[in-house]
């Protein structure tokens, strides 16, 4: 019996192509919409992330001036001084490196070919309060560091654009007026959300910097890395009395220095791509639903269509269950096609979206099941209800059905 | 089997003091009043009667696709006034087969699919409703139209088609409710001569509901009903003269 049922929906729905594609297409839109949409928003939050962790969570950035924003009337406030970076490093608990930095943009030329790009002056502590591997070479040597020598580690984009498919370790370049010899180069980072490409750099000791590009011994932002095992804002404070003492600001008077903790904006970005990734799973959610509303209008219009073929085969012996059943099989049938066809669509639309929004291409098995399962669901429950009605009529009053 | 002049005297349907009452309340309408009725097995019975005077609602009752409101009747010694829903259905797929003014064919699905779906719910498989969907087209005499759908076949022929359907289950009884309202006289008579060829041949007790005295003179038995009620009986000894 169920092989019966199933050859006469696979017949019913051969035989009316354009009401089952009527009906599949709902579902398939629904399911497509969910899966597409769901799917790159959690694609953002984790290309959010990512870029999170490339800033490292557990820093803060200390630069000069009142944050964000602010600034404009008044005297520049000074930058940091070397000494500030010592005091930093030794005088706070929890600190475990202190990255100066002075930055400059400079051309860099090698072999006939020359790219701008910037030129970022720091030490060795650079590469420990945040995560961010070479690909060869090495770090700068102590001697080198405390020379001031001319050695460069170097970005990606700048890498490729100088240097294209050869070794760029050992060779020279020039940086300005500066002759200086690749030690070291980085792996690629990405675009970042907020401020370019941060491949396009070159990574200089800090003393080189200042004494042959930027001309004084000011140090505009100090990247301070704090053990995980400390309390962040404790270490704020800490690092706050300090700055205010050595920087002589009266007690009352505000800060000329702002401290930037990334642990908040990391938080504040994943809270933000978390509520974003539940509006847009609501909005497709809606659309499921307005798919399963289509449905049941095909499926209600299809069966008072057909309550008179009900009647038919009730009339020539069919028991109403299996006519029921039929129409359960072809309803299921249907949703499934819908729910796959919608599947294969939704992972379509992405891989295409995916490169486009910049989010890395990922699959999430649970939306895709959820979504399928849901669209089975709403092709049974408004393919069959409409027409256990329908099977409920007496022959007779089926067959009189207009 | 039964032929004419040689009707056995077992009644194969039996009805008695049958009503049938449509709505309810003050709009209520009672279109069978109380009908006697017995069927010989074998007859070839002819139903006549003034426009609303309870021929279809009888022929619904004794096709079990309805039920009656009020009196008894009896298939074959079953009282399918006690019978639920799914013990009629299966009482019409084994022993009923029903042809109706309007053909109610399967829209888009071939003739020979039409005649085999009483087969596919009886549960035969696939090479007998093949043999017995043929067999059963060529008895109405188209079995070279099988893959045509009823929108390529004329009215004539989908009648045809609809008779095939009717009796491709061997069924003890063929229903008809005015099977040749919707054709011309020439192509009615043909209907007629199948029938009366099933009546005879095949020993199907054939009932049928016309208008037309020259469709009931090929009916062995005529009824004639008169407000929910049956007037009188006529046996035809002339039966087949037609032919
Ligand atoms: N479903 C229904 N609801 C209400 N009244 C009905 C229904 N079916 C039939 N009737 C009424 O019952 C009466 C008998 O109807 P029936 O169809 O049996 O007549 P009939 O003898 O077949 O007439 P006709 O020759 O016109 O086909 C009619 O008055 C009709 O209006
Ligand atoms: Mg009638």
């Amino acid at each position: 019996m169920l092989f019966t049922t199933f050859t006469l929906a696979v017949r019913s729905i051969r035989r009316h192509l354009l009401r089952s594609f009527l009906t599949i297409l709902g579902i398939v839109i629904g399911v497509a919409a969910v899966v597409t949409m769901v799917t790159l928003g959690q694609a953002t939050t984790a290309a959010v992330q990512q870029q999170i962790a490339s800033l490292g969570t557990n820093i803060l950035q200390v630069r000069p001036g009142q944050g964000f924003g602010r600034g404009g009337g008044g005297p520049r406030p000074p930058d940091f001084e070397q000494a500030d970076v010592d005091a930093v490093r030794e005088q706070i608990g929890g600190v475990t490196a202190v990255a100066p930095q002075a930055q400059s943009t400079a051309t860099a030329i090698y072999n006939g070919a020359n790219w701008s790009t910037t030129i970022n002056g720091t030490t060795n502590a650079y590469f420990q309060v945040q995560p961010w591997n070479l690909t060869g070479g090495r770090t700068f040597s102590r001697a080198e560091e405390e020379a001031g020598k001319a050695v460069c580690i170097i970005g990606n984009t700048v890498r490729t654009n100088l240097f294209r498919d050869t070794d760029a370790i050992g060779k020279r370049m020039r940086v300005n007026n500066i002759s200086c010899d690749v030690i070291g180069t980085l792996e690629t980072r990405g675009q970042a959300g907020f401020g370019g490409d941060q491949d396009d750099i070159v990574i200089m000791p800090i003393k080189t910097v200042q004494r042959r590009l930027t001309g004084n011994r000011d140090i505009r932002l100090m990247l301070v890395g704090i053990d995980a095992d400390y309390d962040s804002a404790q270490v704020q404070d800490q690092l706050s009395t300090l700055l205010r003492e050595r920087r002589r600001i009266e007690p009352g008077a505000e800060d000329n220095f702002n401290i930037f903790d990334t642990a908040q904006i990391s938080a504040t970005l994943t809270g933000t791509t978390t509520l974003l990734t539940s509006i847009v799973t609501a909005v497709a959610a809606i659309s499921l639903v307005v798919g399963g509303i289509g449905i049941m209008n095909i499926m209600l219009v299809s069966v008072t269509e057909r309550t008179r073929e009900i009647g038919i085969r009730l009339a020539i012996g069919a028991v109403a269950r299996e006519v029921l059943l039929q129409f359960l099989v072809e309803a299921i049938v249907l949703s499934m096609l819908g729910g796959l066809v919608g599947l294969v669509i939704g992972q379509i639309a992405i891989a295409l979206l995916a490169p486009v929004m910049q989010v890395p291409w990922i699959f999430v098995p649970q939306i895709n099941l959820i979504a399928f399962a849901i669209s089975a669901v709403i092709g049974v429950v408004f393919g069959f209800f409409p027409a256990r009605r329908a099977a409920a009529l007496n022959p007779i009053d089926a067959l009189r059905h207009e | 089997m039964a032929g004419a002049g040689s009707v056995a005297p077992e009644p194969i349907i039996r009805l008695r003091g049958v009503t049938k009452t449509y709505g309810d309340g003050p709009t209520a309408f009672q279109a069978l009043k109380g009908v006697d009725l017995d069927i010989a097995r074998g007859d070839f019975v002819a139903v006549m009667g003034p426009s609303g005077s309870g021929k279809s609602t009888t022929m619904n009752i004794l096709g079990c696709l309805d039920v009656p409101t009020g009196g008894e009747f009896l298939f074959k010694d079953v009282h399918v006034e006690t019978l639920d829903r799914d013990q009629r259905a299966l009482l019409r797929r084994k022993y009923l087969g029903f042809v109706f003014q309007g053909f109610n064919l399967l829209s888009r699905t071939s003739a020979l699919e039409n005649v085999e779906l009483p087969l596919l719910y009886r549960g035969d498989d696939k090479k007998v409703r093949r043999e017995r969907g043929m067999a059963a087209l060529e008895k109405v005499g188209l079995d070279k139209w099988w893959d045509h759908t009823p929108a390529e076949l004329s009215g004539g022929q989908q009648q045809r088609v609809a008779i095939a359907r009717a009796i491709v289950t061997a069924p003890d009884v063929l229903l008809a409710d005015e099977p040749t309202g919707n054709l011309d006289s020439e192509r009615s008579v043909e209907i007629m001569k199948l029938l009366t060829d099933l009546n005879r041949n095949s020993g199907i007790t054939v009932l049928m509901v016309t208008h037309e005295p020259d469709m009931a003179a090929f009916a062995h038995t005529v009824v004639h009903f008169k407000d929910g009620l049956v007037e009188r009986i006529d046996q035809n000894h002339r039966q087949g003269e037609a032919v």
